[in-house]
């Protein structure tokens, strides 16, 4: 059972020196290009240092150069696992700059795309999670699951990874006519599947001791450190964006908001962080029930409100509860049909900065679990 | 071509269970048919190599493992936009394999900077102004399917190399004469299969 | 509380220093103030058992073509409200105090300001660039910045 250890030895006569390691850029678990200067102690971490910059994709320099319809693929590539739930920021941001009204039923169908990609990133977290710690069969089941929620999206859109589908004043096109069969089908499989990687991993006894108490975060520094998403609710925070400013039909619908409780260790350590995701795609799927029921069977023109021409003139900073967190847009617009500024204000970006913090006097194998807990993905950390 | 096509035609004049091939034969199909790659994901065509790799479209059954060192792996799979900050690391990556060695570049920003080619003043515009390429494989990101077949084309390749050979080098003449020499034998046997048919009657 | 209450409050608070306070339409409600006692100011939104503001949502560089100026959105857990603060430094001499000490987040979103419109904070222990290389030249999200034609021997343009 690991546990925290204390940084200043007395070695006596021995002379000693902390050693400087590289972790990255290339690592198969670093979860993309990601460099960690570790200072290490023989195999105590004394000090890291992330370096990040070896995805900067100058997203921000080619929203100031194309139009406002031509950045929705750059918002798409941000945070690429979930593309779907980068749209909606925006698209909602545009939408209340020019004053459009949208239906209810083009706002279920949001929903429900927004809670579909949430149940397929969570997937995705707590397979390389499990991969971490040792765990290989948990990756291929959820990813297979995944398989059926990538087909849904593809008949949609066209493509399985980064869609390009919701548009500022509706969607690219209408749903095909078994899309509520097909996602009901896929709510059955994967409460199944939860259950399977629930006895598989979680009550494992292995990777409940190589979880807990390792990597704990306190709540008010985390709020100080600008945490979001199951980062900052692993520590007992309530704050969800989805309870506390409603946006998308979510106040119509009930459900829970899952909070860490510190049930097998301390509150806020890294099997906190994991369960919340895990109780949170239980949720989704309750939120999916009740969301198709608002889809009216029939169809309509979901182009109808899609302006001919983007212009607005006003600044606004809308905000969306990615899975991972709080994904901001601060957008400037000064009358041209291109925007003056926009600025991404990513999750992954802020709960990054916490690494440091937590990670000392635990061994390196504790830090890879530390990193893998926090899910980062560095397309929307250096933009 | 290969030697596992030649399985049925077995070599006539000794018994049906000898086949006749050359060493290159045999020793570019153990080559190619097991390949170990290094994985190195950098953005979201990793997503998609992953998805590969799992158990829906498996890439372990064209002989393929993942290796994390580059000193134990075939070949490499640039799978992601190339940054200038990053593309010095590549670099000493393909350096530090050892020779057989193949690079796959994977998606359009790793072949030529992708959606990012014009106002990009961070992305290296195609992999191959640091390394040597040797398939392509396009898509935004591609297909497992296309990736499946990019695998494919890349055995192909390895499966056609030369081995042995690559150390003699004919002069011009030296090839025209081979090739004269070729062209009289071939006659000369056709003369002589006419001349038994003759006698045949 | 409304964004009027709050422009109350801080100028009864500090006075002079809070430059003025702009609701329009399609605009969301900011409070400008100047640039020497941003640390109180802060602080003082931090701390203040009515106010509140324990949470740092965003912090953005910005280019206005002849001054650059730094954007603060700030929202509170308890509470429940928002806010905006804005400032404004002239191009030759862009130094503005850090606020790195009163919410630790800024720390890395100060670097990014520095990295791609050269704002100096004044204050923060370790303002190095953190997105583009370590020796890169020239500040990229500028309205005037021109692509260099080459870095370590590649070649940049298409």
């Amino acid at each position: 059972m690991t546990e925290k250890r204390d940084i200043e030895i007395d070695f006596g006569q021995v002379h000693t020196e902390r050693m400087r390691l590289n972790v990255g850029p290339q690592h198969p678990s670093t979860h993309g290009v990601l460099r960690l200067e570790v200072e290490l102690e023989g195999e105590i971490v004394t000090d890291v240092v992330p370096h990040i910059g070896y995805l900067h994709r100058c997203f921000e320099k080619y929203c100031e150069n194309s139009t406002y319809v031509q950045v929705v693929p750059y918002i798409d590539r941000l945070d690429y696992i979930a593309s779907m739930s980068n749209e909606i920021p925006y698209a909602l941001g545009i939408e209340k700059l020019m004053g459009i009204q949208v239906s209810e039923r083009i706002q279920a169908i949001r929903t429900v795309l927004a809670e579909l990609n949430r149940i397929a990133s969570h997937q995705i977290a707590v397979a390389t999670f499990g991969m971490d710690a040792g765990a290989f069969t948990p990756f291929l089941y959820l990813f297979r699951d995944r398989e059926l929620i990538l087909d849904v999206f593809e008949r949609l859109s066209g493509g399985r990874l980064l869609y390009n589908y919701i548009r500022p004043g509706g969607l690219m096109r209408d749903i095909y006519p078994t899309f509520v069969s097909d996602v009901l089908a896929i709510v059955k499989q994967v409460r199944e599947t939860n259950k399977e990687v629930q006895n598989l991993l979680i009550d494992n006894k292995i990777f409940i001791e190589r979880t807990i108490n390792i990597g704990i975060l306190p709540a008010d520094v985390a709020i100080n450190f600008g945490c979001s998403g199951p980062t900052l609710r692993g520590s007992g925070v309530d704050y969800d964006l989805r309870r506390a400013e409603p946006y998308l039909l979510y106040d119509k619908f009930d459900f829970e908001v899952c909070v860490g409780k510190g049930l097998m260790g301390t509150l806020g350590d890294s099997y906190d962080r994991n369960i919340v995701r895990m109780w949170e795609m239980e949720e989704s799927c309750k939120i999916i029930e009740q969301a198709v029921k608002l889809i009216p069977d029939a169809s309509e023109d979901v182009r109808a409100s899609i302006p001919k021409k983007i212009a607005p003139k006003g600044e606004i900073y809308t905000k969306a509860e990615n899975p991972k967190g709080e994904l901001g847009f601060y957008i400037v617009a000064d009358g041209k049909n291109k925007p003056y500024r926009l600025k991404g204000r990513s999750p992954s970006f802020s709960n990054l900065s916490v690494l440091p913090y937590i990670s000392k006097g635990y061994m390196i194998a504790d830090l890879i679990i530390i990193l893998g807990s926090i899910d980062i993905v560095l397309g929307e950390i250096d933009r | 071509m290969g030697l596992l096509d030649k399985l049925d035609k077995p070599f006539e004049y000794a018994g049906p269970d000898i086949v006749l091939g050359t060493i290159e034969d045999l020793l570019n199909w153990g080559r190619a048919k097991s390949d170990w790659y290094m994985s190195f994901g950098l953005a979201c065509c990793a997503i998609e190599f992953m998805a590969v790799n799992a158990a829906h479209f498996d890439l372990m059954r064209f002989g393929a493992i993942p290796r994390p060192s580059p000193r134990q792996s075939d070949f490499i799979i640039i799978s992601g936009t190339v940054t200038l900050k990053m593309a010095e690391r590549v670099k000493r990556l393909y350096e530090q394999m050892a020779e057989p060695k193949y690079v796959m570049s994977m998606g359009s920003c790793a072949n030529s900077g992708g959606p990012y080619w014009e106002h990009g003043y961070h992305v290296l515009k195609g992999v191959d102004r640091v390394i040597p390429v040797d398939v392509y494989v396009p898509g935004c990101p591609p297909r497992p399917e296309a990736f499946l077949e990019g695998m494919v084309r890349l055995q192909e390749k390895i499966s056609k190399q030369e081995i042995f050979r690559k150390r003699q080098k004919f002069s011009k003449e030296d090839l025209q004469a081979i090739e004269d020499r070729k062209k009289a034998m071939d006659e000369h046997f056709a003369k002589y299969l006419e001349l038994q048919n003759k006698l045949k009657g | 509380m409304t964004i009027e209450n709050i422009f109350e409050r801080l100028k009864k608070e500090f006075g002079d220093a809070i430059l003025s306070e702009t609701v329009e339409q399609n605009f969301e409600p900011f409070i400008r103030i100047s640039p020497q006692n941003v640390v109180d100011i802060m602080l003082f939104l931090r701390d203040e058992e009515d106010l509140k503001f324990d949470y740092l949502a965003c912090l953005s560089g910005m280019d206005y073509k002849e001054t650059l100026g730094v954007v603060y959105h700030l929202y509170s857990i308890q509470h429940k409200h928002r806010v905006t603060i804005k400032i404004e430094v002239p191009k030759e001499d862009p130094k503005v105090p850090s606020i790195s000490k009163v919410w630790r987040t800024a720390d890395w979103h100060e670097r990014e300001a520095y990295d791609m419109f050269g704002l100096i904070f004044v204050g923060h222990e370790n303002l190095i660039r953190i997105l583009t290389p370590y020796d890169w030249e020239g500040h990229p999200l500028r309205k005037d910045y021109k692509q260099p034609e080459e870095y370590h021997g590649l070649k940049v343009p298409y």
